[in-house]
């Protein structure tokens, strides 16, 4: 997997920086060959890197945090860059360009401390046609002014890349439409709303206290036109989506919240006026000013985005946005979207291939654990047709393009119709079923009470008509939700579970049947599925080996690494070949850790006994040249999952699909139980045709899955769980991303989301009551603005009180949230500065 | 009680510039991004000009 990079623990506590770690990078140095002015460093790249900085007076760089850099682990060649300069490529990326001057927003995912905001801030000073940069942390983005004449974007971008900040341009991100800055309409919105809510409450309190007889009504007549002054643009401007929302669901046939929202704002701001210009009173305007405010609030406090996360991926945004063809005049980089079928391309180590192809030549040992989940490179012959979405590992190949990318096997996914419905469509959701009930009823008294007054005293009719509308605006109705949801939503982010948004908890409340993918999802490839074959190795030779394999970023390495615990020894002459293994030498012992044929052929002929006992697809290990033995490695089963599963199955259906064989069938059918459905070998497409079928028959469905063989089917299910390693770095589009340590957790978060929605419909009671009230006073005819300056107040702060009250108290029952730490709730991006830079996985490609 | 109307209308003045203030920030991008000047605020410039730094690195 992507995201199965278990961190690599890069600083021994016992060892010093100053005893092999790089000052640079802090990785451990495995041989203390780079060194510059006393000071050790793992690599000519991280060497480069600090002169580069020092030439240029930026050292302030190493003072601003222990071990800031980011290791350059590939050379940064000009060649890789080259696409930037097509003016095509360039139009889609630049924010503004002229002659002189353009301005770039690129993402660079290696931003992890405020070192490199600074460094790279501080960016002009390394060349003379870079001029302004900016950051933004919590986006991962830098704003870069430059002078293409004096630097060529290519030149920018390799520069970046050379001091570890590689910008990650994706197809994805070229074609994406620029979001509509909602946030700053919301915040102007709420301003206009808070300034006309306090002026016109200043000069409304006279009249509260009966003080304005002081004034005479020259006052009443002034206040009450100013106050309908400073209202208009809070009804028109701040008000303005709810009269768009109305009008639309008018428009459509249907009643949504905001029909009776827009029917009571009419209503207050057209009395108030009625009220003034007759010299009646000093009309509503306080009370309307205040709902606007509350109303708006309320809908800020529902929409928490998260900055880093992205619930709508597909593959465009992971495929590159440029490939190197080969012609006959040799290679270039071209842009992706120029590429056409029959073309050559070359693709290295670590690179994804964009297209279904066929391989020319070359070792394809394709790493495919970002379409199906699975580990294992796959190894591939000339004339074998590639998958798109395959990652080469080991030296360079060369394919011939059979299918544009568009319609290569992995694109083909998100064409289905499931991925072009959005599901944000909020028609059904309880307040929306809640306030057509809630609409007709008000109308109907309203009516009611307009016509017993006709009869009784005809003055007190209308009146009595408006009076009910005005109390029954629903304000406390609008804000029950937003505030129960955005709370839940904000108590699960302290978990690291992170919501889409707000209505994906009512969803979670009605699922009846739960989907779980296994690979990736239950199991995991952690050290505990390490296993070592052969005799028993002595504690030195398990540290030789630990320390070997600690230096490969590759996942088995890792693993092993993990799994055999302290590795302290210093390594010489480390070398790492893609594909095959790493070889190196360590206390005094020459150790090779690789595939079986690689460390064959490095060792002496072992009794063929030896090797023919040892299971196929695992780690071969040779120690001075001689075959020690092989490390299986096999997932095993994410910890608290068969309690999981039990505490699930009393409730939900339950399903198991896995795109594996059925070789642990047996395993999971006792954990699962007789009546869960299970199965096998399913293809991307089956899986999400199994959550349709589950649909068709009347099931909401809940689909837990991770890696991108599951992408149609949790877009496709009613909530789609994606289960991430390491939130931020990958996910396929769904609606909860959650952090693997908490999956544990999973049946207590249904539970709780069913809480949330009874405290929802228990905040409709008690804006009912409130409405009960107002509703009778105001029938009868006797509504004055004092009354409804305070009923409207109390009835939604009530509303906010409890919604937020209960949620939490709910989550601290349920052991959620516990309640003597009760953590603020620090936002993902400040929880990342508090990883040390070493650990946080953004630095690794 | 008349000069109650200069009052109001003192207050209102001063409500406004503010209002405006608002909708200026808000349109400069004050509020687009709140994490990184967080952040900057850390760094102090060095004393010295560039070229001179003798930091010292530990």
């Amino acid at each position: 997997m992507l995201q199965d990079v278990p961190q690599l623990q890069t600083t021994p506590p016992s060892v010093p920086r100053a005893a092999g770690q790089c000052f640079h990078c802090g990785e451990l140095c495995p041989d203390n060959c780079f060194i510059l002015e006393s000071r050790p460093f793992c690599c000519l790249g991280c060497q480069t890197v600090f002169s580069i900085l020092r030439e240029n007076g930026l050292e302030q760089f190493y003072q601003l945090q222990t071990t800031p850099g980011i290791r350059v682990r590939a050379a940064a060649t000009a060649a890789k860059w080259a696409y930037l300069d097509d003016p095509t490529v360039q139009e889609k990326l630049f924010d503004f360009a002229n002659a002189t001057q353009a301005k770039v927003t690129l993402h660079l995912p290696p931003i992890h401390c405020v070192a490199c905001v600074w460094l790279l801030e501080n960016l002009f000073k390394l060349h003379p046609g870079i001029g302004k940069s900016q950051v933004n942390f919590s986006r991962r983005e830098a704003a870069i002014t430059f002078a293409p004449d004096r630097i060529k974007f290519s030149e920018l971008a390799a520069l970046l890349a050379s001091i570890g900040y590689e910008p990650q341009l994706t197809l994805g991100e070229t074609e994406k439409a620029v979001l509509s800055p909602w946030r700053k309409k919301a915040w102007l919105q709420i301003g206009l709303a808070a300034f006309g809510f306090g002026n016109i409450m200043l000069m409304s309190l006279p009249f509260y206290f009966g003080l304005d007889s002081f004034n005479g009504a020259w006052f009443k007549a002034v206040a009450g036109w100013l106050s309908l002054a400073m209202a208009l643009p809070v009804v028109i401007y701040s008000a303005g989506d709810f009269w768009r929302a109305a009008w639309f669901g008018l428009r459509q046939r249907t009643v949504t919240l905001e029909v009776p929202i827009a029917l009571g704002l009419a209503a207050i701001y057209g009395s108030s006026i009625i009220e003034v210009a007759g010299h009646r009173g000093p009309g509503y305007c306080d009370s309307l000013t205040g709902l606007i405010f509350f109303l708006l609030c309320g809908r800020l406090f529902q929409k928490k985005t998260y900055d880093r996360l992205t619930f709508d991926r597909d593959y465009k945004d992971f495929f590159p946005l440029s490939v190197m063809r080969k012609t006959a005049a040799g290679e270039e980089s071209i842009a992706i979207s120029q590429l056409k079928t029959g073309e050559r391309i070359v693709l290295r180590n670590g690179e994804l291939l964009p297209a279904d192809a066929r391989l020319v030549s070359g070792d394809a040992c394709m790493d495919y654990s970002f379409v199906t989940g699975e580990a294992e490179p796959l190894l591939y012959e000339t004339g074998a047709h590639l998958f798109a979405g395959g990652r080469q590992v080991g030296g360079a190949i060369e394919v011939e393009t059979v299918k544009p990318v568009a319609q290569s096997y992995l694109a083909t996914l998100w064409n289905n119709e499931a991925f072009r419905k959005t599901r944000d469509n909020d028609l059904d959701s309880l307040t929306n079923r809640y306030s057509r009930r809630f609409t007709k009823m008000v109308v109907g008294v309203a009516l009611l009470a307009g016509a017993f007054w006709l009869l009784a005293d005809s003055a007190k009719s209308l009146k009595a008509f408006t009076s009910v509308l005005i109390v029954a605006c629903p304000c406390a109705l609008a804000l029950a939700a937003p505030l129960t949801y955005g709370t839940v939503q904000r108590l699960l982010a302290r978990l690291k579970i992170f919501l889409r948004n707000a209505l994906v908890i009512e969803r979670m409340a009605g699922v009846d049947t739960i989907v779980l993918d296994k690979t990736g999802t239950l199991t995991t490839p952690d050290a505990r599925g390490v296993q070592f074959h052969g005799a028993d190795l002595t504690a030195a030779e398990r540290e030789c080996i630990s320390s070997l394999a600690r230096h490969s970023t590759h996942p088995n390495s890792v693993r092993i690494a993990k799994s055999l615990g302290a590795a302290s020894q210093l390594v010489g002459g480390f070398k790492e070949t893609p594909g095959c293994g790493v070889q190196g030498e360590v206390a005094g012992k020459q150790v090779l850790l690789g595939s079986a044929n690689w460390v064959e052929e490095g060792t002496r002929p072992s009794p063929a006994s030896v090797l023919q006992t040892l299971p196929a697809g695992s780690v071969f290990v040779a120690i001075n040249g001689e075959m020690r033995g092989s490390f299986t490695l096999e997932n095993s089963l994410r910890p608290e999952v068969e309690k999981l599963i039990v505490s699930l199955g009393n409730r939900y259906e339950l399903a198991l699909l896995s795109g594996d064989n059925e070789r642990e069938a047996g395993r999971f059918r006792k954990i699962f139980g007789d009546r869960a459905t299970m199965r096998f070998n399913q293809s991307p497409a089956d899986k999400l045709n199994f959550i349709r079928e589950l649909q068709h028959r009347g099931r909401r469905v809940m689909m837990v899955g991770d890696g991108l063989n599951d992408a149609g089917a949790l877009k496709q299910a009613d909530v789609g769980v994606a289960v991430v390693e390491q939130v931020g770095i990958f996910s396929p589009a769904s609606d909860v991303i959650l952090d693997s340590a908490e999956l544990p957790r999973l049946a207590r978060v249904l539970e709780f989301s069913r809480s949330a929605a009874r405290v929802v419909r228990a905040g409709f009671a008690i804006s009912a009551i409130y409405n009960l009230v107002g509703v009778s006073i105001a029938a009868a005819g006797l509504l004055q603005p004092m009354v409804c300056a305070i009923l409207m107040p109390i009835s939604s702060a009530s509303v906010v009180f409890f919604s937020c009250g209960t949620t939490t108290w709910t989550a601290r029952r349920m052991g959620l949230i516990s309640k003597q730490q009760a953590p603020l709730p620090v936002p993902v991006e400040v929880q990342n500065l508090l990883v040390p830079p070493n650990l946080n996985l953004a630095k690794q490609p | 009680m008349s000069v109650v109307i200069i009052l109001i209308l003192a207050s209102l003045l001063v409500g406004l510039v503010f209002v405006v203030a608002f909708i200026w920030s808000v349109r400069s991008g004050q509020y687009e991004d709140t994490t990184t000047p967080s952040l900057r605020i850390l760094v102090d410039e060095p004393q010295n000009k560039i070229g001179e730094t003798k930091t010292t690195l530990k």
